[in-house]
């Protein structure tokens, strides 16, 4: 029997949160950070280097940056709502679409696969432009015409394969939950719903937040996918800002400084997902 | 020897079972058992593993379906496909191996769930009731530790004071003290034998001979998905006949 820090027993359900997982789910301390800093350091280097290439006469690169600065950082509260709201839909849609994976009828349960794996391996570029293309301008609410931007458009297209991804989350935590579970919860006359929702899902819970922040991260640096079709957001703002300007020494410095942005804001998601592993896994 | 030894049969057995067959795929796991259990008995039931003891046991909640035969509780068949099974397990409490505690919940909300949302009982009344069954089980103290804070057999104490919490008729224990350590086996037991002698009608699993000993009115003895022999324990005991029986006695006791 295996005498670890939480005691003797061995029963699964009993152990802390994935405990053995624990080291490999953890990005080695300070790699993240490295990252961090060797971003801060091209941007810098590049912002020199611009900085030495750039005609006497001219704004200096940093100055230009800042200049540009507020309107980046509009495109950039785009991507931000974009990630919340895509995350938000495709969460509750993959729920759905996960419990039914587990459905006791089988057209269900064989339909929500089938449209799980469908999104699941689908570019999502190419579901972006799906959605961009089929989605009307303007809908129809019981006589309320509601227009739908694009922004709003692209973040279905993005929502799709965060359902998919989340779909997949919820079945393999309930898959996940030891058997006895379901067992002691029927002796105890549970009903099918009850258990799953007073039993089963509360435990699934703690399960699926680390997997769940780490798909949040992806699809934040993924909402960039959005300037190609046409959505204001961060990316194609960089690139307006670029194209006025019309100085080839500011692209490599300017980039650098979106991904800065994107590093800024996913970095802290990465070290609260190890954190809550860890937490999680202490109780 | 309980004081509820002296049961006479002559009333209809509160579960009856006859003939019943089980398969999983190809693996016939029962192969014709009857027994039945009259109100206020204790039974337990041994034998090797693999013999169908445990799912003997989930037959009767109608955990696990039989395909053939006919199994009544207090009336009820079991084997009846409008089965309200529901109803079923209200009447009919039971304790594992593992002891399967809800692990989100604290010793005392393992307790009360099911009577509030399933019984829909008050929660106030509930609660008292809950105390007094964790105190039951000398657990006081422990009403707010999570199961991962708890011993095996402080963990299983709770387990069946869970299934109590439900006011069964009936209670099904399934080998509950194979995975506890074996210093605290015997809380486990001493708990157990209380109930058997309050007069609750229980069928035990298990491996622990001076248990069944002791706490039982009848024996049983399966074998490959049958019942081999059965008697009172001083009688099945010491002068078993199958040899079958008397093999798996002698490497036992």
């Amino acid at each position: 029997m295996r005498a670890g820090p939480y005691g003797t027993t061995d029963l699964p359900v009993l152990l802390p949160f994935r405990p053995g997982a624990r080291g490999a789910a953890e990005p080695a301390p300070g790699l993240g950070a490295a990252w961090g800093v060797a971003l801060a350091l091209v941007f810098a280097l590049s912002a020199g280097i611009a900085e030495a290439q750039s005609d006497a006469g001219r704004p200096s690169t940093v100055a230009t940056i800042l200049k540009w600065t507020p309107l980046l950082a509009q495109g950039f509260a785009l991507n931000i709502l974009i990630s919340f709201l895509a995350m938000a839909i495709g969460t509750a849609a993959g729920t759905v679409l996960g419990l039914c994976q587990i459905s006791l009828l089988p057209p269900v349960r064989t339909g929500s696969w089938f449209m799980t794996q469908f999104f699941r391996n689908s570019p999502w570029l190419v579901l972006l432009f799906y959605c961009m293309l089929l989605l009307p301008f303007e809908v129809n609410v019981g006589g309320h015409i509601v227009p739908l931007p694009d922004w709003f458009k692209a973040t279905v297209g993005l929502a799709l394969p965060v359902m998919a991804n989340v779909s997949e989350l919820v079945r393999g935590a309930i898959r996940s939950i030891p058997f006895g579970q379901w067992e002691a919860a029927d002796a105890l006359a549970f009903s099918r719903r009850q258990i799953l929702w007073m039993i089963i899902l509360p435990q699934c819970v703690k399960r699926m937040t680390p997997p769940w922040m780490n798909l949040y991260a992806i699809l934040t640096v993924a909402t960039p996918l959005c300037s190609i079709v046409g959505v204001n957001e961060a990316m194609t703002l960089t690139g307006d800002a670029l194209a006025a300007e019309a100085r080839n020494e500011l692209l490599v410095p300017m980039y650098a400084y979106l991904l800065l942005w994107f590093f800024l804001y996913c970095y802290p998601i990465s070290r609260a997902t190890v954190a809550l592993e860890k937490r999680f896994a202490v109780k | 020897m309980s004081p509820a030894g002296h049961v006479t049969r002559t009333e209809a057995p509160l579960i009856h079972i006859a003939d019943v067959h089980k398969s999983f795929g190809k693996v016939e796991v029962l192969k014709g058992v009857s027994l039945d259990v009259a109100k206020g008995e204790v039974i337990c039931v041994i034998g090797p593993s693999g013999s169908g003891k445990s799912t003997l046991l989930r037959c009767i909640n109608a955990l696990v379906p039989i395909d053939r035969g006919s199994i009544v509780v207090d009336g009820q068949e079991v084997n009846d496909p409008r089965l309200d099974k529901l109803q079923l397990r209200r009447k009919v409490g039971m304790v594992f191996q593992q002891y399967n505690l809800f692990p989100h919940r604290t010793a005392i909300e393992n307790v009360m769930m099911a009577p509030i949302h399933v019984l829909k009982q008050d929660r106030r009344e509930v609660e008292s009731r809950a105390r007094r069954l964790i105190a039951k089980v000398r657990l006081e103290g422990k009403e707010d530790a999570y199961p991962g804070e708890l011993s095996g057999g402080q963990q299983q104490r709770v387990a069946i004071a869970r299934s109590l919490a439900m006011n069964p008729e009936i209670m099904l224990f399934d080998e509950v003290t194979a995975a506890l350590d074996p210093e605290t086996v015997k809380e486990v037991l001493v708990t157990i034998r209380e109930l058997a002698e309050e007069g609750m009608t229980c069928a035990i699993v298990t491996h622990e001979m001076g248990f069944a000993r002791e706490v039982a009115d009848h024996v049983y003895f399966t074998d490959r998905g049958v019942i081999v022999e059965h008697g009172p324990p001083r009688e099945f005991f010491a002068q078993a006949k199958d040899p079958r029986t008397r093999q798996f006695l002698s490497q036992i006791l």
